[in-house]
């Protein structure tokens, strides 16, 4: 990209490369559509993200919204939500969706998997309670099929109970007819979804953003 | 006319007079040599009655359907043959022995004194090579492929023009060394020859990769190439011919090759998605003649690859992309018979093809004219290698720096090693016309040796290297539900993500083109209802029907089917209720009640015996049962809450009849065959008829069972295993009560033979 002139700005994205892992002009880059989005104020909120056009299509779009406004991805061990975010916290949440750089370890990987999956598993878990139980997995599905109209909605219940199920015996193996099964936990989620590689296919190309594309 | 009449008569006297007699051709027009004179002969005033020939001998007539018949059953026995030695087919790969039994067959006839034929370009390239393609194509995996087709296009177009004149260009040097006795061979010949030899060969990278079973991606990355770089392939051959006949080459030629290039390729793929978005549209209408469907699906797959041929387009993209683009589509329309039909034959005619190919390569080879020329064949060799080996490290190089997910140097030693040269390779030498090329038989023989060399060294050392190397192979598990949701939850997140930055990416414009295909594309092409089935729930119902169809197999009963080998069950999950007590396990007085309501139901059921007829193949149950399953689903629902307390078991709403999901899933659950164990008494057993629906014979047999009952209000446990949608008798799963051995018979009888075993991944919708 180029040359932008020095201010104490940089040393601000200095700081946030350092922290969020990202190169400083993607910081950059970031930093002109978080201004863009928020018709350049300090903190963003939910209606300007309501505002994105091509976001309205999305059939969990709310949920993507919350994502951005649950204090427990901030990685700052506070929890609940916020109600309008700042440039570092938007930094913060676009971070999870790096790619792997080269020449990690295996333990980085391992690290940055659980990231991620930490990320997904949040989204799902509205009430923070570290379990999705069989209401908050139906609401997701519901979410997923919501475009599909009525058959949506009456297959997502036993769409929902079919993954429960196999989550249940996967994670469990054995239960007593009276034994309850409460719901996912973290670690029964990176079990089931062991197969799918997440840290390849979570990311986004941030390599090649151009500001002009980004002008809407 | 008249020696006809003659001839007749003299066959009637001749009936009188036995014995042997002279070849007679009868129904030969041009008889007046043969049938009129023996005849007239007979009848005549000729003393010696030759008598009626009971046997004659006339090869003639039968001469080319027989030995090609002959050939094909030649090459399936060999195949069958090589199944039962199982050391052998571990060892060396099937294509290795088959050119062996090739050469073999050619060297008998030879000695019998015959002229063995030669793979013509002809024959192979109309008819031998479609089918192995065709096959290809229509069970494409999409979505591996579209990841990776940057990949696949590098290695297909750069890799594929950097062999061709790395060989071509250092063979003319070869050439031109004094005392090579080579100096005829000039630049636009080698030039030629190095574009024949560079490209990788589909029919090869299959018959070996098939056995080795390695990780999807380096299968699709090698397997992708080949396909691709037939449009390479034809433009250089094309242009080089052309170049050498014509003397010089200008810079006007170059680019003039270059746009060519875009235009075959472009072309191809184009001629290929008209004629499959044709055959979706047909296919949208044969609900009323399911005979024929496969028959569309192969004649315009073979139409597209015909009409790119006639403009020396690439027939192989074309082929390609008509089978990926009509399948989602075609699939969604067509009963699961056709479907299985279609499977079936694709899969005998490519490996029947294959066979084929490989046996006629090694009956080329005795029967062909060489030329050996030790300094050329061994530099080819060499130069193909070291060419292929320089060119995958060189575009990994610069591939990688745009990919995620790194090639590794393991990756780039199988994806080099793997580069097979095959038939086409020699049919396009074939080609090549004596006149103008006065060398083809030495280039001949170096493609040949070169074929050798890579199908035997190459194709026998990759299985155990791809062993010591440790490279990574196929994941033999069946997707879960779960990663089923979160794979579709990350595309529309990532989706999400792409648009708060701003960003037009992949998953953007992958999204666009669902919601597009959806919207517009998927209401012309696909009949009914089941355009609208979202993949969710497609895949949910096709896991539903598997799982139902695992738990009769594995005896039926209350059991939780083996996929899950825990004691979990749907009232651990839910949460507890405060009223009524869950039943742990159904009770005597539970099955009977099931028993009965299911029979009452059956009787409700009947269907006519339909007698098999070509032209009234009895039609799909969806279209007649459809009335019934919207009165049995409104049922359904009001049972729901009964039901839970019987709760052991999913509860499944019921699929809609027509989703291409059942259909689907019937497929795939119909190669399983069905062990009928005897039961007893107490436990409702289910029994799955697998047979097709509309089988006569199955419908007879429920209709035997019926008992006269009473008339209870038509129930059906909705909670007791997935339970099928329609409400004719032909319905797939149905709890019944069998104790009668008899009928366990019969029911076996009228199975659909358990065929290959169903690959689980085929069944992938579109753009998924």
């Amino acid at each position: 990209m180029g040359a932008f002139h020095s201010n104490p700005a940089e040393q601000t994205y200095r700081d946030l490369a350092e922290k969020t892992g990202f190169s400083v002009e993607q910081i950059w880059i970031l930093h002109n559509r978080f201004k863009q989005l928020s018709h350049d104020e300090e903190m963003l909120r939910r209606d300007d993200f309501k505002a994105i056009p091509d976001l309205a299509c999305n059939p969990i779009r709310s949920q993507i919204i919350e994502a951005f406004f649950d204090q427990r991805n901030f990685q700052t061990n506070s929890d609940g939500t916020a109600h309008e975010i700042g440039f570092e916290e938007f930094l913060t949440v676009m971070s999870y969706f790096r790619p792997p750089s080269l020449n990690m370890t295996q333990e980085e990987k391992e690290d940055l998997r659980r990231a991620k999956l930490r990320f997904l598993f949040n989204m799902h878990d509205t009430d923070n309670d570290g379990t999705i139980t069989l209401e908050e997995y139906r609401h997701v599905v519901e979410e997923l099929l919501s475009r599909s109209g009525a058959i949506g909605q009456e297959t997502a219940k036993g769409i929902t109970d079919a993954a429960m199920l196999e989550v249940a015996s996967t994670s469990v193996g054995h239960m007593g007819p009276d034994d309850v099964y409460e719901g996912i936990t973290f670690e029964h989620f990176l079990k089931i979804l062991k197969g799918i590689e997440i840290e390849s296919r979570m990311h986004i190309r941030f390599l090649n953003m151009d500001t002009t594309v980004l002008c809407k | 006319m008249t020696s006809r009449a003659m001839t007749l008569a003299g066959l009637f006297l001749l009936l009188l007079t036995p014995g042997t007699g002279g070849s007679q051709v009868p129904g030969t027009d041009g008889a007046g040599d043969h049938g009129g004179p023996h005849g007239l002969d007979g009848h005549g005033a000729n003393a010696t009655n030759k008598a009626f020939p009971v046997l004659s001998f006339d090869y003639k007539h039968v001469q080319m359907p027989f030995e090609i018949s002959l050939w094909v059953l030649l090459a399936s026995l060999m195949k069958l043959g090589f199944h039962l030695i199982p050391r052998l087919s571990s060892i060396v790969p099937e294509s290795c022995l088959l050119i062996v039994v090739g050469l073999l067959v050619g060297g008998l006839i030879r000695v019998v004194g015959e002229d063995p034929p030669i793979l013509g370009s002809q024959l192979f390239f109309l008819c031998l090579l479609p089918p192995i393609i065709l096959d290809a194509g229509y069970f494409l995996p999409i979505r591996p492929f579209t990841e990776n087709v940057g990949t696949i296009l590098m290695f297909a177009v750069v890799g594929t023009l950097w062999n061709a004149f790395f060989v071509g260009g250092l063979l003319y040097g070869v050439c031109q060394l004094e005392g090579t006795h080579l100096g005829r061979v000039d630049l636009m010949a080698c030039l030629l020859f190095g574009s024949i030899i560079s490209a990788v060969d589909p029919v090869a990278v299959l018959a070996v990769f098939e056995e080795i079973h390695i990780n999807e991606l380096l299968h699709i990355l090698v397997f992708g190439e080949s396909l691709l770089n037939d449009a390479v392939t034809v433009v250089l051959y094309h242009l080089f011919e052309e170049f050498a006949a014509a003397g010089g080459v200008t810079i006007k030629d170059v680019f003039l090759g270059i746009v060519c290039f875009l235009v075959v390729a472009l072309g191809g793929i184009l001629v290929g998605a008209i004629y499959g978005v044709l055959a979706a549209f047909t296919s949208r209408f044969t609900s009323h003649t399911r005979v024929i469907e496969p028959l569309f699906v192969f004649l315009y797959s073979y139409m597209a690859y015909l009409s790119a041929e006639v403009f020396h387009l690439s027939g192989i993209m074309a082929l390609i992309a008509c089978g990926a683009v009509m399948r989602p589509y075609v699939e969604a329309n067509i009963s699961h018979k056709s479907h299985t039909t279609i499977k079936y034959f694709l899969k005998m005619w490519s490996s029947v093809s294959e066979t084929l190919i490989f046996i006629f390569l090694g009956v080329s080879t005795v029967a062909g004219q060489h030329h050996w020329n030790w300094t050329f064949v061994i530099c080819t060799v060499i130069l193909c290698l070291v060419a292929r080996v320089l060119g995958v490290v060189g575009l990994t190089f610069m591939i990688n720096k745009f990919r995620i997910v790194k090639l590794t140097t393991k990756d780039q030693f199988i994806i080099a090693y793997g580069g097979l040269r095959g038939a086409i390779a020699f049919s396009l030498g074939y080609l090549l016309d004596k006149v103008h090329f006065p060398m083809r038989d030495m280039f001949l023989t170096a493609i040949i040796t070169v074929i050798f060399f890579t199908v035997f060294v190459q194709g026998m050392t990759i299985r155990p290297l791809v062993d010591l190397l440790a490279v990574k192979k196929k994941q033999e598990t069946k997707r879960s539900i779960n990663e089923e949701i979160h794979t579709q939850f990350l595309d529309h997140l990532l989706t999400g993500i792409e648009d708060i930055c701003g960003h037009y990416g992949h998953h953007h414009w992958k999204d666009k083109l669902n919601r597009f295909n959806k919207k517009y594309v998927k209401k012309c092409l696909i009949a009914g209802e089941r355009s609208k089935e979202p993949q969710l729930i497609a895949f949910y119902h096709k896991m539903e029907m598997k799982q139902a169809i695992e738990l009769v197999e594995s005896g039926g009963g209350v059991k939780i089917p083996s996929a899950m080998p825990s004691t979990v069950s749907m009232q651990n999950i839910q949460p507890k209720k405060p009223t009524e007590r869950a039943l742990p396990q159904l009770s005597k007085s539970r099955e009977e009640e099931i028993r009965k309501i299911l029979r009452t139901n059956l009787q409700k059921t009947r269907q006519r015996l339909r007698s098999y007829n070509r032209h009234t193949l009895v039609a799909d149950p969806y279209e007649d049962g459809w009335n019934d399953m919207f009165l049995k689903r409104r049922r359904v629902m009001e049972l729901g809450k009964k039901i839970s307390e019987l709760n052991n078991y999913l509860t499944v709403p019921a699929p809609a009849p027509d989703s291409p999901t059942m259909a689907r899933a019937r497929l795939a659950s119909e190669f399983q065959p069905l062990y009928i164990k005897p039961k007893s008494d107490s436990i409702p057993t289910i029994q799955v008829d697998l047979a097709s629906p509309q089988s006569p014979d199955s419908v007879n047999m429920v209709d035997e069972f019926n008992k006269p009952s009473k008339p209870t209000e038509a129930e059906e446990e909705e909670g007791l295993m997935m339970k099928a949608p329609s409400s004719s008798a032909d319905q797939k799963e149905r709890k019944r009560d069998k104790e009668d051995g008899v009928e366990q018979q019969r029911l076996a009888r009228c199975l659909s033979d358990p065929g290959p075993s169903a690959e689980d991944d085929e069944d992938e919708p579109f753009l998924p």
